[in-house]
């Protein structure tokens, strides 16, 4: 029996296998959605848990990784809509490069917070499309949305990005 | 608002919140997972087929001698 089937048959060994395999996969993809390690490491657990609990319903010939990941892209929007206003973008996970200095301090301020306050989903796409620079096709697949449906949801949040960052008096994004 | 404006928020969003650069798992979670397993067990709830029968009968029983109710209450 293979290790996809004997998971679905639920083969605690088996499991576990998967989990090793796909562990830094399934972290490594949330935590460029929540920003936050140990948050991410919490979710990981949780997705498997999810996983776990869903082994009858998964089909042994199909994609597992594909599968787990939209998993994954589920538990971390359910973090990201139980924790809307709480959860701005911690600054733990190292970036490769520092931020342009033409940049002031207080305009980067508002423009995290104003990211902070969008609505989950769109929070979800726009870092994975705008900061992650992920390609739509592989964010549709993820959270089980059309690639046009992501596309749209990437122009909504830039949208509503604007309208936050004028309520707050950021009116030209180009002077700042 | 033009398109050429949600250009310039876009650069300016990539300029404040930078991509993730270390998404490496610093440990191993399965001995969270393994936690997690013990302290929720994933089995389903099995209910056996002779208790589905005895549901079915006193169903049966309270339908067809609706009288027994009262006297049940008055035990409960």
């Amino acid at each position: 029996m293979q290790l996809l089937e004997r998971f679905a048959a639920g083969d605690l060994d088996a499991f576990e296998a998967l989990f090793r395999q796909h562990q830094k996969d399934v972290y490594a993809w949330i935590v460029r959605i929540v920003r936050d390690s140990s948050i991410a490491e919490d979710l990981t657990v949780e997705t498997f848990w999810r996983i776990y609990r869903a082994r009858a319903r998964f089909n042994p010939a199909g994609n597992f990784h594909a599968w787990a990941r939209r998993i994954a892209t589920n538990a971390a929007l359910d973090y990201l809509r139980a924790n809307r206003r709480e959860t701005g973008l911690p600054e733990d996970i190292p970036s490769p490069a520092q931020p342009d200095p033409a940049v002031q301090h207080e305009s980067r301020q508002k423009i995290r917070q104003a990211f902070a306050q969008l609505p989950a989903k769109y929070r979800l796409v726009a870092t994975l499309a705008l900061i992650e620079d992920e390609p739509y096709e592989k964010i549709a697949e993820a959270a089980g949305i059309s690639a046009a449906l992501v596309k749209i949801r990437v122009f909504r949040a830039v949208r509503l990005l604007r309208k936050e960052l004028t309520a707050m008096g950021l009116g030209s994004t180009r002077t700042k | 608002m033009s398109h050429q404006n949600d250009n310039d928020l876009r650069e300016l969003l990539k300029q404040s919140i930078p991509r993730a650069a270390n998404t490496g798992l610093r440990r191993d979670l399965w001995p969270q997972m393994l936690a997690k397993l013990g302290d929720h067990p994933a089995t389903p709830i099995i209910v056996p087929w002779f208790d589905w029968l005895l549901a079915a009968l006193a169903g049966a029983a309270l339908i067809f001698f609706p009288g027994v109710i009262p006297a049940l209450l008055y035990h409960f």
